[in-house]
């Protein structure tokens, strides 16, 4: 193979993959553009996720021990009240004896109270929270598929629906992963309209953008209580999921779109051993009649109202336009050549939203392969990179989302619904961070893993010549293998 | 009596003692022998300039060679005498205290076999104990243990081996069972890792650059982490600086130090540091060497504090994989050089000298005219240390431990 055939195959792991790994770079052969559009045919199933729950059946284990915490807290609770009452008399005797300090009786009687909730919280904690470890094996799994993966362009394109569509494992985290594979793994090859209809209608999504009890005021539950209508589900699948921001939409397109969607919940955990946990849609919160949106009169009844407006946003050519763009930025460059966009909005349009279209579009493109390498990796792309490129296939959960976290980009806990950003200026003050991440990483690994090795087998020597130096003069193979992870050849693509 | 005729006694007890209780019975069977010896091995990762650290004042080359970056008696800060000849870094009071009561020695001018100048060929040489370089998948004193099962000295079903850091050091992995210590506190990337990668990124990509200079500065500007430091608890966001590198050094070897002082605990450990590379801005008087020279000493102060009673039979040997060159270079600092020092510690010690055959300074007299020449086999010294202390046989050390090694006689007389 000619360096520059070489080169454009590292490019193409870089900048639409994982990040070569041993072997990878054989693999894909002499065409990595054929190479990464046959990676899209493959199936994105999880064949080890039959072992993990559901999000509803997730669901319910964790409300299950949350009711059976709350039991707990509230036996210990009056069992430590017992207690304190059986003892009152002796102390009431010798406070008798003393002068009476008011001060000092309030204090007496805060701490009575506190040894109440203290072992009430003792007794909750006695149950594990099995939120985490669902997340914790979720995670696991959806790691080793990026670093399993041949190239992985239809994991990275996982990675980027999960995060334009995110949820946040700080409000739901036995859902997270369930999240992603039920909603977004089965559709991000499909067409967007079925991945929005899939996303928005996930339970995770629905709590996460608090539509569990948003009631329309003229609806069975709105009349009889006082709370009303949330606007947050749909101000987000406005601005961030389809149309994006500033596209014209108004507020009262806002307001009649969230009456729409009025009455997508989910069916409570603890009354259905079944079905708890998974979406319902419960007419007694829907707002009755016709709404208007963007222009369009929906009159359908139920959850189909809002399937229509979903599937109305889905064909709107700014949503085309929004998506392009994002993907543009986050597989080529912050600023991605506007030809090229404009090439996959086009695809975008023509084919309906088909998603594996429009991924194919872009690595056709030569405008996608042109420049130079200037994304700066993301973190967690970084640390997959890593670990790719030291042959590793399994990894400990709980370090390899630790890591993740230190560097700003924990696993499915992003700080807002807009995900977590792609631009360079939102990681490139984490570099110094990244540092110390590489460098214990290869203090850990620097008994298996070569730098040499790395540069010559993984990276087919398409690594640039200063790189290399300053690993060969390395005082170890520790600085070695963090001087190559840090350098501008592994953090850009 | 000589130790051979004591073999197979304890063989004998260890196995009429029944298997089951091989292990609760080891520590007292060692007892009644009387010795149950301890060795830690500290390996220095990048290469210790040798001169830097034991400066030969009494020859008379060692001025015009190393100017006004020489060490002396009289220097700014006094070189500490050790004979007549040789004065150790003033960075190290610790080790200068335990030389002058016996318990240290110095091994100068000695090298192991290998005479390139990659860093991590030689650490494979050093720690694999083999001739050659190359990817090797067990250490000699991993290999010196498991030569010791076979004498009843160590219950092979634990872990009699310790190994300190998150990686265990190559010197004692292998079949012998280790079991390992990460500290809790992560050590950043040292500040010649960050001096290397911001050379790099000014080579490679200025973007980056600038961001790195910026928490270069930001470090320096911050000092050393305190208590009351909001970022002191971060482990990522403290600045690189000594106090966190002597922190790290003593909390590494005193722990290896109280694990091994353990009476059923392991009976030999290995650890590295990091950081001895210097090729810039050396400072064996002030600066980056003398700083590692006294986090070391700081190390000694730990383990012999924490080996408690059981200092008295323990042993430490401090190695590199070679030393640096005997001129200062261009950038004040030094290039890979062969021959340097070993320190040599502890209880067990019969120490107080400087082991050399000194091979002195003049141009001629330099290895390829840039580097002390290697006068003493570093594998002779820790042979001597395995049989003298461990009481691994001779024959052993010469086919397994150190294979073809035979010619390479044990330095007798080390240990007390």
């Amino acid at each position: 193979m000619s360096n520059a055939a070489k080169a454009e195959v590292v490019l193409a792991l870089h900048r639409f993959g994982m990040g070569p790994r041993p072997g990878s770079i054989a693999a894909i052969g002499t065409d990595p553009r054929g190479a990464l559009i046959a990676e899209l045919d493959r199936p994105l199933v999880l064949s080890a996720a039959a072992s993990l729950p559901s999000s509803a059946k997730a669901y319910r284990t964790v409300a299950d021990a949350n009711a059976r915490r709350t039991a707990r807290a509230k036996q210990a609770q009056q069992q430590a009240k017992k207690q304190q009452m059986a003892a009152a008399p002796v102390a009431a005797g010798d406070q008798g004896q003393a002068p009476a300090q008011p001060e000092g009786q309030a204090q007496g009687y805060s701490q009575e109270k506190d040894a109440a909730e203290m072992a009430a919280k003792q007794a909750a904690d006695a149950i594990p929270d099995p939120g985490r470890p669902i997340y914790l094996q979720e995670a696991k799994l959806r790691t080793e598929a990026a670093l399993a993966a041949d190239i992985g362009f239809a994991e990275r394109l996982v990675w980027f629906w999960s995060n334009h569509f995110c949820v946040s494992a700080n409000r739901i985290q036995s859902m997270s992963g369930a999240y992603e594979r039920e909603a977004v793994r089965a559709n991000a090859l499909c067409r967007f309209v079925d991945l929005l209809l899939a996303v928005e209608g996930h339970p995770a999504m629905l709590f996460y953008l608090d539509n569990l009890e948003s009631m329309g005021a003229n609806s069975t539950a709105g009349i009889n209580r006082s709370r009303g209508l949330n606007e947050n589900f749909a101000r987000e699948i406005m601005e961030l999921h389809t149309l994006g921001v500033r596209t014209g939409y108004t507020q009262d397109d806002v307001i009649s779109f969230a009456n729409v969607l009025t009455g997508w919940t989910l069916v409570p955990p603890g009354a259905d051993p079944q079905h708890g946990g998974e979406f319902t849609f419960n007419p007694r919160l829907h707002e009755p009649g016709g709404q208007t949106v963007l222009g369009r009169r929906y009159e359908q009844e139920d959850a189909e109202q809002g399937r229509a407006v979903l599937r109305d946003l889905a064909a709107n050519p700014a949503t085309a336009t929004h998506v392009a763009t994002k993907l543009a930025r986050h597989f080529v460059a912050d600023e991605p050549p506007p030809a090229l966009v404009e090439q996959m909005a086009k695809t975008f349009r023509d084919t309906e939203g088909d998603l594996k279209q429009v991924a194919i579009t872009m690595v056709s493109s030569d405008d996608a392969w042109r420049g130079p390498p200037s994304k700066l990796r993301r973190p967690g792309e970084w640390v997959v990179g890593m670990v790719r490129a030291t042959g590793i296939t399994v990894v400990d959960p709980v370090r390899f989302t630790g890591g993740q976290e230190l560097l700003g980009e924990a696993l499915w806990r992003p700080s807002a619904p807009k995900g977590y950003p792609d631009e360079e200026a939102s990681w490139i003050d984490g570099v110094g961070r990244r540092l110390d991440v590489a460098n214990y990483f290869a203090e850990r690994i620097t008994g298996m893993a070569d730098p040499q090795v790395i540069i010559e087998d993984v990276f087919a020597s398409q690594i640039a010549p200063e790189v290399k130096q300053a690993v060969g003069r390395a005082e170890s193979r520790q600085q070695a293998l963090a001087l190559l992870f840090m350098s501008a050849d592994f953090q850009r693509r | 009596m000589g130790l051979v005729n004591h073999l197979p006694t304890r063989r004998e007890l260890l196995v009429g003692s029944g298997a089951l209780f091989a292990w609760s019975q080891m520590p007292r069977i060692a007892r009644a022998e009387g010795r149950d010896p301890r060795l830690l091995v500290i390996v220095l990762r990048g290469a210790l300039d040798g001169l830097g650290a034991v400066a030969p004042v009494g020859d008379p080359d060692w001025v015009s060679l190393r100017g006004d970056r020489a060490l002396l008696l009289d220097g700014k800060p006094p070189a500490l005498p050790l004979d007549t000849f040789f004065a150790l870094n003033p960075a190290m009071p610790n080790l200068h205290r335990l030389y002058k009561s016996g318990k240290a020695a110095i091994v100068h001018a000695a090298a192991t076999p290998y005479r390139e100048r990659s860093h991590f060929d030689g650490q494979d040489v050093l720690e694999s104990g083999l001739v050659k370089p190359g990817m090797t998948s067990s250490g000699w004193l991993n290999r010196a243990l498991l030569a010791m099962e076979s004498g009843g000295r160590v219950d092979p079903r634990g872990s009699r081996a310790l190994g300190i850091g998150s990686v265990t050091p190559l010197v004692v992995r292998g079949s012998a069972p280790v079991m390992t210590w990460v500290p809790q506190k992560l050590l950043p990337a040292s500040e010649d890792t960050q001096n290397r990668l911001l050379d790099l990124y000014q080579h490679t990509d200025p973007k980056l650059a600038t961001v790195l200079q910026a928490r270069m500065k930001l470090a320096s500007l911050g000092g050393s982490p305190g208590k009351g430091d909001a970022m002191s608890d971060d482990p990522t966001l403290a600045p690189p600086g000594i106090a966190r590198v002597r922190a790290y050094f003593a909390e590494a070897a005193g722990t290896a130090a109280r694990y091994l002082a353990k009476p059923d605990g392991p009976r030999v450990g290995a650890m590295g540091f990091v950081g001895w590379d210097t090729h810039i801005a050396e400072g064996a008087a002030s600066g980056q060497l003398y700083n590692l020279l006294g986090a070391l000493d700081g190390a000694f102060a730990a383990i012999e504090t924490n080996m408690g009673e059981a200092w008295k039979e323990t042993v430490v040997a401090v190695v590199t994989e070679f030393g640096r060159t005997a001129r200062i270079n261009g950038t004040q600092g030094t290039d890979h050089g062969t021959g340097t020092v070993a320190f040599l510690i502890g209880g067990g010690l019969a120490g107080g000298r400087v082991i050399a055959d000194w091979p002195g300074l003049k141009p001629a007299q330099l290895l390829e005219d840039r580097d002390l020449k290697p006068t003493t086999d570093l594998r002779a010294v820790l042979k001597g240390l395995l049989r003298d202390h461990l009481r691994v046989e001779e024959n052993v050390l010469a086919e397994t431990v150190f294979p073809g090694s035979a010619d390479v006689k044990p330095m007798g007389g080390l240990v007390a």
